[in-house]
């Protein structure tokens, strides 16, 4: 679809900043691309390549190798079901079927009113609360089918839109980390980087004490 | 080096029982290949970081805690350590990556390229599984793709061994192939509608070790069975890149590049690996013909004809105006041989030096032979300081290009550049300084001088320069000298080496002309002022007049014309009869204009060329010349290394051999050359020029790699220590540098 | 040691004290309150090495999987080499693991607090902690509380107003598990595809990110270093057995009657509390048929491992690990090779396709497993399955050998060889027969039941089906 827009160069800039490296921010820049336009384009990997300075070919590389970056726009809402081995001792195959039948999608696919993606995944991390699932990447626990099925209508009613923001955005803009300038040490380039000043002042602390000991020994 | 540096930089290690001596550092598959164990491999290439993924050359490392399974590419051989590469559970391991990488490669061996040839196929044959256990669905992908215009890519045939992605990133710098998708998804492909568009693509094809990259020129052409392979050198420029031509029934098919230590290893560039395609393509010259006037249709004649009509043009000039009026644009194209024989005919026999070789697009040729030379191994040697001053590499001389990015990238050389724009060098280089045409001697004088900075040149990029310059201190200098562009004269230059002499005599240079074989040809004495040899027409005079049994005075009284001044002869009607040795000077020769009014205006203009060109339309004899990969000989690269060029194909036509044609001309001119062979040219070469003593069969046989001439010279008597700055290369270009 | 013992969980909560007892604990104001940040203090006033050196005397060991020593690991970087790097491993993604996310989302800034003390006793420049992608709540959590911690002056420049400085980086990952092995970590870290790199030479301590000393340890790893510093070495080393000291996290999911994630004594506390104990019981009080002792990686236990103590060496002796803290319980009623055929496609799913046999292997065994359970499979494909994971996983071995280079590949076998054993009628009754195996399996848990050891062998006639 479309370039990072001014703001999200900016922001772009800003992560790229953190890193000792430019290519270390790609994937963050992956991530503001998809909170941008809800999927990963082409023309953003294009212009995450020039920020970073590689070519659009290992964006693409690293992009398609996380399960995360969809390629293709989904759902407002990507709602992942894990099929995972607790889960899966815990049902979680019937919930998957229950899900299809109801949304009348199969999973992989989304739904005509282009609202809901559903997708099996892997193990969540979760594990106790089985089976569980996650709405762009927000988790639900011991979900039952009827959980489900509330969940959908809250969905569709917009009731969670402050709690679930759309495909793409992981963390809200106010929890993001921000370092601040007055605080902020820099990324530790490889080039150039000396012993840590607090590492140098306690070796030549311990060297004098040793020399200063050796001096009172004898 | 001492003993105690012997036994510092070499490990015993044992191989399946074996005793060996390992170098410290080399890794276990190279040793056991080395010892002639064959470990079988498919991601590992020796010119690349190993990656270790294919898992193929899995064998039994013990390093003192019990053997264990460890890729023999990733593992460095250690002092005491016993390998074994054949234990049933290294048999087992690697029957089973084999399997492994068979299950989902398609059946397709009799119609792949690489079928007859492939790594995978060998291995299947030496140690696989013989009937498959797989009878699930293999992976299906879209049959070839191109991802450029020379390259094709199926990716059902891939193994993703990294070869291809690897060589394009951490070789050729172009990482536009890459792994795509994960785990069993993963594949290679480019990024949607962007070409692998890299000037070494075709390099990729050749490391592949099975049919997933090929080559659309040598597409479905020919079974490996049926080619026939001959070692030459490539002369699509004057890096001299070692190759393997195959042919079949008489037709070149495709070069491979030979892994040559000290110059391409393996390596080739597209020009120079797919340039051969002209020579099927393009309309070949295959019958000598005559026209009455240019651009005339030609009148197809006979050798003999075509050879006494030439021959009455000499020697009328030689009559009416002398040899001053005759000249000859060209010979890089020639093999050494046949430049020496062009030498012999136009200085020796007809006695005229207005010969040049370059088109007033190279350097001046005594600065080239009178600087201080480092070969390309020294010049991209691990660490130091290298300074660019020339055409861009990556345009013009691909291999060195990839071998100074390696030292860059790879040997923590820095490399400074001094140029008007950014080159191909730029992007590694540690600082790229702008200086505007010719200003680069003040520039680089600064440089040196450590400040200040010059107008116009930006002072963090001059700081960083200047002071890798002034921290090298104990390093001598390393040079790439060239002229950056056409519209600057040469001088700069020349002035630039001046400048660097001057203030680092210790500076070793690279000088790069592009053109073939034009090193040759100026050792071959194809330049005006300069006999076969490296020597200048007043210091050779006596031995090279004696090597060619002719008196002194037969040889030119005084340096010719260099190109640009026999075209402003002959546009000025001074130049009766001027031969084109395989030259084009209106498409090479900067000022196209005066090209054209000289080859208007000379009554007689000879061709000796390969194809139908611009210039040759304006010929009145064209004498068809055999060319590449239709002659053998030697050629001289830009350190000045020597290497047999191989024919591999019969000559098109009734194309001649060009030292043939100088050999049957001297005949129309009642002249015997003295040579019937390229042996005997060889043999008078040795005899006659200073710079190339010692060159014999034996000699060239010896080291398929080629040697750099001069020789070093046998061990002089202590007597003569004291006469130390003579050398063969000083005694031309004193007056160079 | 009594089958039916129960924890009575008078041990200190080191790492889950503050969350359980708060639901703010997230917040650095109840942080502060409740004694957080003094571990920094404390160890800002001593001496780098002497904070390593308290590490070590604590016996903190990696709660990653692979249980290396803490203080020991941070040994490693070559003296004189800078800059190094912390990466914080937060990518959990091991089926049946879960704890390093509570750790992140519930107390963040004990986390941040143990990154910061590690940093200053290594001397790290920088440290980054890398988040698993698919965690929304835990980078929320965690900007929040890197923001608090860089206003409250814990986290930038002079730490504290020490000399001590340092950026903490929240970066986020994609979606890859592969990317937890701490090499691939580094490569993601780089802004690569999560492929693992070969160690040796890329051992993180000596070449680890952008190829310099790397220290790689997991959120659970460091969550404890504020306690050992504000308790002491010797306090943390009081507790737990053998090479198993301080408490640790065990996440019990699957047929349990209260799955949950339990701070427990470390050494000492055996399966059987784990299962009986603190999580009920199996569900509808049914049998036990195997349980996941340490993540999907790990070759399972049976009844006759209950009462082995969650000791690493214990665990490892029996076949097995404690690998990530994760337990999963089977109970009568399951089906083990559907079971197993979860847990190989996870591996299959999540090769990174660097390896010939992992890339190629794991799915093979996928397809089996798939044309087994959809009634196609035929007598000889059970050996067949075994010879691919031996090609995989040579001999079967535990600790695993492997022709890979790292363990991802070899953790899809462990749980086929732990059923075939085991339960080979299962097997039959997919494949309406019987069926031979000539693969040898080493590992020790790969074992028949104690009681029918004629039945494991697969022989024909042996089961009635
Ligand atoms: C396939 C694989 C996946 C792994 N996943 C994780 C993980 O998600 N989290 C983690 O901390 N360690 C994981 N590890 C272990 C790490 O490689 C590494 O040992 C660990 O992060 C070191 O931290 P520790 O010493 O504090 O345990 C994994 C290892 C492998 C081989
Ligand atoms: S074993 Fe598998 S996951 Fe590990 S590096 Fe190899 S291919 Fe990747
Ligand atoms: S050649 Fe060693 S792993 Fe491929």
């Amino acid at each position: 679809m479309a370039r990072l827009n001014p703001d999200n160069t900016e922001l772009a800039k800003e992560l790229i900043g953190h890193y000792p490296r430019p290519k270390s921010a790609l994937i963050p820049l992956l991530h503001l691309a998809q909170e941008q336009d809800g999927y990963v384009s082409d023309e953003a990997m294009i212009h995450i390549a020039e920020l970073v300075g590689v070519t659009p070919a290992e964006v693409l590389g690293t992009c398609s190798f996380y399960e995360m970056f969809k390629r293709e726009p989904v759902g407002k809402y990507l709602v992942n079901i894990c099929h995972g081995i607790a889960c899966a001792l815990m049902g979680a195959e019937d919930l998957i079927s229950h899900a299809e039948d109801t949304l009348g999608v199969k999973a992989g696919s989304t739904t005509a009113d282009g609202a809901i993606t559903i997708e099996r995944a892997e193990c969540q991390a979760a594990c106790t609360e089985a089976p569980c699932l996650q709405v762009n990447y927000r988790y639900r626990y011991r979900v039952t089918d009827e959980d489900f099925d509330r969940l959908v209508a809250q969905l569709r009613a917009g009731s969670l839109d402050d709690e679930i923001p759309p495909h793409g955005t992981l963390s809200r803009p106010a929890f993001r980390q921000h370092i601040p300038d007055e605080r902020r040490n820099g990324p530790a380039l490889v080039e150039g980087g000396g012993e840590p000043v607090w590492i140098k002042r306690h070796r030549e602390m311990g060297q004098r004490e040793a020399a200063e000991a050796q001096e009172t020994a004898s | 080096m001492t003993d105690i540096d012997e036994t510092i930089s070499t490990v015993q290690v044992t191989i399946d029982g074996r005793a060996i001596e390992a170098r410290k550092g080399e890794l276990v598959i190279a040793a056991a290949e080395r010892n002639d164990v064959y470990i079988p491999r498919f991601c590992w290439h020796n010119r690349m970081n190993s990656v270790g993924m294919c898992r193929m050359c899995l064998v039994d490392i013990d390093t003192g805690r019990g053997p264990a399974l460890q890729p023999s590419c990733m593992i460095e051989c250690s002092d005491g350590m016993t390998v074994q590469t054949a234990t049933d559970t290294v048999v087992k391991a690697q029957e089973g990556v084999l399997e492994f990488l068979l299950i989902n490669h398609p059946l397709d061996c009799p119609v792949c390229d690489k079928g007859g040839e492939c790594p995978l196929q060998d291995q299947t044959m030496s140690h696989g599984p013989g009937e498959s256990r797989y009878v699930e669905e293999k992976r299906h992908k879209e049959k070839p793709i191109n991802v450029s215009d020379l390259v094709l890519l199926d990716r059902e045939r891939c193994i993703l061994c990294d070869r291809c992605t690897r060589f394009a990133k951490e070789v050729a710098g172009d990482p536009l192939i890459h792994f795509l998708n994960r785990g069993n998804a993963t594949e290679i492909n480019t990024f949607p509608d962007h070409e692998f568009s890299s000037y070494f693509s075709g390099n990729t094809v050749q490391i592949c070790p099975v049919g997933a990259l090929t080559s659309t020129p040598y597409r479905f052409k020919a079974r490996p069975w049926d080619l026939a392979q001959t070692e030459s050198t490539c002369t699509g420029c004057s890096v001299g890149c070692r190759i393997v031509v195959d042919t079949s029934r008489d037709e070149l098919l495709r070069f491979n590049g030979v892994d040559s230590e000290p110059v391409n290893w393996s390596w080739l560039c597209d020009k120079g690996r797919f340039g051969f395609e002209a020579f099927e393509r393009g309309a070949r010259l295959t019958e000598p013909f005559t026209r009455r006037e240019a651009h005339d249709e030609p009148e197809v004649v006979r050798w003999n004809d075509a050879l006494e009509r030439t021959a009455a043009a000499i020697t009328g000039a030689l009559d009416n105006a002398g040899a001053g009026s005759i000249a000859l644009l060209g010979g890089a194209r020639l093999t050494n041989e046949a430049q020496f024989a062009w030498s012999k005919l136009t200085k020796g026999i007809i006695g005229t030096d207005h010969v040049d070789a370059q088109l007033d697009d190279g350097l001046d040729p005594r600065l080239v032979l009178g600087l201080p030379r480092a070969t390309i191994a020294e010049t991209c040697a691990a660490g130091g300081t290298i300074l660019v001053y020339a055409n861009d590499v990556k345009e013009e001389l691909g291999v060195l290009y990839l071998r100074l990015r390696h030292a860059a990238v790879w040997d923590g050389a820095k490399i400074i550049e001094v140029s008007a724009t950014d080159t191909g060098v730029t992007a590694f280089a540690t600082a790229s300084v702008r200086a505007r045409p010719g200003t680069a001697p003040a520039v680089i004088d600064a440089l040196l001088r450590g400040g200040p900075t010059p107008d116009g040149v930006a002072a963090d990029v001059f700081a960083r320069a200047a002071e890798l310059l002034a921290d090298d201190g104990h390093e001598p200098l390393r040079v790439v000298l060239g002229r950056p562009s056409l519209a600057e004269s040469a001088d700069v230059a020349t002035a630039v080496a001046r400048t660097i002499l001057d203030r680092r005599a210790d500076a070793t240079f690279l000088t790069t002309l592009r053109r073939a074989n034009v090193y040759g040809a100026i050792d071959m004495g194809l330049t005006p002022g300069l006999l076969p040899g490296r020597v200048t027409l007043e210091d050779g005079r006596a031995s090279v007049a004696s090597g060619w049994g002719i008196a002194a005075n037969e040889l030119p009284g005084a340096p010719g014309l260099d190109a640009r001044g026999i075209l402003a002869a002959a546009a000025d009607g001074k130049i009766d009869t001027l031969i084109l040795l395989g030259s084009d000077p209106l498409t090479d020769f900067a000022d196209r204009e005066l090209a054209e009014r000289a080859l208007q205006t000379t009554p007689n203009v000879i061709a000796v060329d390969l194809f139908e060109n611009d210039s040759n339309r304006y010929a009145h004899v064209v004498l068809p010349a055999s060319g590449f990969g239709a002659s053998d000989g030697t050629t001289t690269n830009l350190e000045g290394r020597v290497t047999r060029v191989g024919q591999a194909v019969a000559p098109p036509g009734k194309a001649h051999a060009d030292w043939v044609i100088a050999a049957e001309l001297a005949f129309a001119l009642d002249v015997d050359l003295g040579f019937d062979s390229l042996e005997d040219i060889r043999a008078e070469i040795a005899r006659t020029a200073p710079a190339h003593a010692g060159l014999t069969e034996q000699v060239l046989d010896d080291d398929p790699d080629g040697i750099v001439f001069p020789l070093p010279r046998p061990q002089e008597p202590a007597a003569e220590e004291t006469s130390t700055e003579e050398t063969s290369t000083e005694a031309a270009g004193g007056e160079g540098a | 040691m009594s089958g039916d013992r129960v924890n009575t969980d008078q041990i200190p909560h080191i790492v889950t004290g503050r969350l359980a007892a708060h639901d703010d604990a997230h917040t650095i104001a109840r942080y502060e309150a409740t004694g957080g940040y003094a571990g920094l203090r404390a160890a800002l006033e001593r001496t780098p090495d002497a904070v390593t050196a308290e590490v070590k005397e604590a016996s903190l060991l990696g709660r990653g999987g692979a249980g290396f020593p803490a203080g020991v690991k941070w040994g490693f970087c070559p003296p004189g080499v800078w800059p190094r790097y912390l990466v914080v491993n937060g990518d959990e993604s091991e089926p049946g693991t879960y704890k390093d996310r509570i750790l992140m989302e519930r107390d963040p800034h004990q986390l941040i607090e143990g990154i910061l003390i590690a940093c200053y006793a290594i001397g790290c420049a920088q440290a980054f902690l890398y988040c698993r992608g698919e965690m929304a709540l835990a980078h929320e959590r965690l900007g929040a509380a890197l923001n608090e911690a860089y206003a409250a002056g814990y986290v930038g420049k002079n730490i504290m107003g020490t000399d001590y400085s340092i950026d903490v980086v929240l970066h986020w990952g994609a979606g890859a598990y592969i990317v937890g092995e701490e090499t691939a970590l580094i490569e993601s870290l780089e802004g690569n595809r999560g492929m693992p790199r070969l160690k040796p030479p890329f051992f993180p301590a000596a070449k680890g990110l952008y190829l310099q000393p790397t220290v790689v340890n997991n959120v659970e790893t460091l969550s404890n270093l504020p306690w050992i510093m504000t308790n002491g070495a010797a306090a943390f080393h009081a507790l737990g057995a053998e090479t198993s000291r301080g408490t640790r996290l065990f996440a019990v999911s699957g047929h349990v009657k209260n799955p949950g994630v339990h701070e427990v004594e470390f050494g000492t506390t055996t399966f059987r509390d784990l299962i009986y104990g603190y999580c009920g019981g199996i569900r509808e009080d049914r049998d036990l048929k195997a349980f996941v002792p340490g993540g999907a990686s790990s070759p399972w236990f049976f009844e006759e491992h209950l009462d082995l103590p969650l000791e690493t060496k214990a665990v490892g002796n029996a076949g097995s690990m404690l690998g990530s803290g994760a337990v999963v319980v089977m109970d009568s009623e399951t089906d083990v090779v559907k079971a197993s055929r979860t847990l190989v496609r996870f591996f299959a799913t999540e090769s990174c396709g660097k390896c010939t046999p992992c890339r190629e292997g794991t799915t093979w065994m996928e397809r089996i497993l798939d044309r087994i359970i959809a009634g196609q499979g035929r007598p000889e494909d059970v050996d067949l399955l075994l010879d691919v994971c031996d090609n995989i996983s040579p001999e079967l071995t535990w600790p695993p050998k492997q022709t890979t280079i790292c363990p991802l590949g070899p953790s899809a076998p462990p749980s086929v060889a732990s059923i075939v054993r085991r339960f080979p009628e299962e097997f039959e009754r997919y494949l309406g027969t019987s069926f031979e195996v000539t693969v040898a399996m080493k590992g020790a848990a790969y074992v028949p039941k104690p009681d029918t050891a004629a039945v494991a062998t697969g022989t024909p006639g042996e089961t009635a089906s």
